[in-house]
């Protein structure tokens, strides 16, 4: 194994701890920047759906405000994003630098989009659901948490993983703060030292971590439409269906 | 008991204000099947909406179940003199269930969890909360259905869950929205029953939005007609079926009746429909008490008039025949009228359509 990587990709062996450590980079910089992106996309993906004219919680200056705040973040390109920010990251994270600089701009460069998908799902719920759960005296957080968020879940499922997809490619401009990552590494050890041996490499694996993302996500969105992922059967004594 | 005073409610679109209740006033009385008839944008649904406050109205009183005299004015609602919180809302909208035309199921839930969800959060135990779901399931008929979604359900079967849903916390009052227009004639035949059987067996007043008058003849005792967001009339269902006064009910009426096809055939100038001198097409309406449809024989032979049949139709609405006979009356002057007064005292209205007799 290793004598035949050697022979297809000399560079890459020779950089394989730095090659190892940029994907640890790309790695944390997801993770961290995604699960704080999902929580505030997903947060307020809610509050633009319930607060728009007509919602279960009207408010126009709320939706607004929300709106202007995504579209000024969603019209400016994520490199220039990344340095516009330095001064806020260095405030609140005590650095601007490497992975640890490149959470906040990350966070601010998915969030806006990742709104935008969470309330087009959401918007996807039919009116007559949400009707029939008020007409049962479901409140604000009851239509949320069991109408909304329950219902959209596949088309939930299937934005998430588009923002998780753009997001890993966010990722690779993050080496412009020193943050490193698979992106970097392309540019620094294959593209600028001629290594096209690393550059087809990184290719590789960006292809493959997006391929099982995209797979992923489509397979749990077709085993959540019209059904739920977990089925507890009530029925008297289990008694089977015929289909399984 | 539900009562609605003079309740009004304008929707303010960008197209221009649409009035959807124009002072609308009427009550039903416990364990009543009530029908509101209309075509669509004549109100009706605005109105079963204001009954449990999913659409506020802009001005009048309702009474529903227990909460009496509930005031709404200026965009709220008051009751017992204070504004009625969100929460208050809520629970009064937990004592009246609702259908809808599109069943409204949660797709990602199974039938079981689906009839659960006015249950859960309410503190009831699991045992409890699946006890009733399985007694509720028996009472629709479903019981196999439990662990199936909604998307392997006809829409009878959806429908059922959905009045199994709306059931499932005890509700005095059922409102149906349009609950029989998506579903086929079988499937709007068996629901109709159901509803009729809960209303006889549990006692549950039901309120039936519909466009069909053969839903609201089939299980109505009361109805009301509305258009142009008012009602325009209000009765028993076999006063206003045998003698509707409204041209919107006479309307509505005929395009339910095979009577109603003689309104197509006189437009047309159909040679069914032509009368000679001296004759009249008359529609002979059989009413409460009228003994049958021998009473036209009796009148051809005791006083030689003769009836010539387009269309007949009788059928029987809560025990009384309802329909009529509709006909071209010959023979001399005396005779038709001695024969019309005949009939009249047999308790058979005639309505003439067409006279030759005049000029």
């Amino acid at each position: 194994m290793e004598e035949w990587i050697k022979a297809v990709a000399p560079y890459l062996y020779t950089y394989r701890t730095k090659f190892f450590a940029a994907c640890s980079a790309t790695f944390q910089m997801f993770w961290k920047a995604g699960l704080i992106a999902f929580a505030i996309g997903l947060f307020f993906g809610v509050i633009l759906v319930i607060t728009k004219k007509g919602g279960i919680r009207q408010n126009i200056f709320v939706y607004q405000i929300t709106n202007l705040v995504i579209n000024v973040f969603r019209s400016i390109p994520f490199i220039i994003l990344l340095i516009f920010l330095i001064p806020l990251t260095r405030a609140v994270v005590g650095t601007a630098i490497n992975v640890k600089g490149a959470i906040l701009p990350l966070v601010f460069g998915t969030v806006p989009f990742y709104t935008r998908q969470v309330e087009v799902a959401l918007s996807g719920v039919e009116e007559g659901k949400i009707e029939a759960a008020r007409s049962m005296g479901s409140g604000t957080f009851g239509l949320i948490f069991r109408v909304y968020l329950h219902e959209a879940l596949p088309d939930l499922i299937r934005v998430t993983t588009v923002t998780a997809i753009s997001l890993i490619g966010l990722t690779t401009m993050a080496g412009a703060v020193g943050a490193g990552g698979i992106g970097s590494f392309a540019i620094n050890y294959g593209q600028n030292q001629n290594h096209s041996d690393i550059v087809n490499v990184c290719v590789i694996v960006l292809l493959a971590v997006t391929f099982v993302l995209q797979s992923l996500g489509n397979m749990l969105a077709k085993r959540t439409t019209n059904r739920s992922l977990f089925q507890i059967r009530r029925g008297e004594n289990n008694v089977p269906n015929s289909a399984d | 008991m539900i009562e609605v005073k003079n309740l009004r409610k304008t929707f303010h679109l960008k197209s221009g204000d649409v009035t959807a209740l124009d002072g609308v006033s009427f009550s039903i009385e416990d364990g009543t099947v009530y029908g509101i008839a209309g075509y669509s944008g004549a109100g009706k649904s605005s109105l079963v909406r204001c009954l449990n406050l999913l659409e506020i109205p802009d001005e009048g009183t309702i009474t529903i179940g227990e909460y009496e005299g509930i005031e709404a004015r200026g965009g709220e609602v008051y009751y017992q003199g204070k504004k009625m919180t969100a929460r208050q809302q809520n629970q009064m909208r937990r004592g009246i269930g609702m259908i809808f035309q599109h069943f409204n199921l949660l797709e990602r839930s199974t039938v079981f969890d689906n009839i659960a969800y006015p249950l859960k959060y309410t503190g009831r135990s699991r045992e409890e909360i699946r006890r009733r779901v399985l007694e509720l399931l028996d009472l629709v008929d479903l019981r196999e259905k439990v662990d199936v979604f909604p998307s392997q359900l006809s829409g009878g079967q959806k429908q059922r869950v959905a009045i199994a849903r709306a059931l499932a916390a005890n509700p005095k009052i059922l409102l149906s929205d349009e609950a029989t227009s998506a579903l086929d004639p079988d499937a709007t035949e068996s629901i109709l029953n159901l509803l009729r059987d809960l209303n006889r067996k549990l006692g549950i007043t039901i309120v039936i939005i519909t466009h069909e008058m053969a839903v609201i003849k089939t299980i109505a005792d009361r109805m009301a007609v509305m258009e142009g967001g008012k009602i325009v009339e209000e009765g028993t269902v076999y006063d206003i079926f045998s003698d509707p006064q409204a041209p919107i009910t006479r309307k509505f009426i005929a395009s339910s009746s095979p009577l109603g096809k003689i309104d197509k055939l006189i437009a047309e100038n159909s040679s069914l429909t032509q009368v000679k001198k001296g004759e009249i097409l008359a529609k002979l309406i059989f009413q409460k008490d009228c003994v049958g449809e021998h009473i036209l024989t009796t009148m051809a032979q005791r006083y030689g008039v003769n009836l010539n049949i387009i269309l007949a139709n009788v059928e029987y609405l809560h025990g009384n025949p309802l329909g009529g006979t509709i006909g071209i009356l010959s023979g001399d002057a005396k005779s038709i009228e001695a024969g019309i007064r005949f009939l009249e005292e047999n308790h058979v209205r005639t309505e003439v359509l067409k006279d030759g007799r005049v000029d």
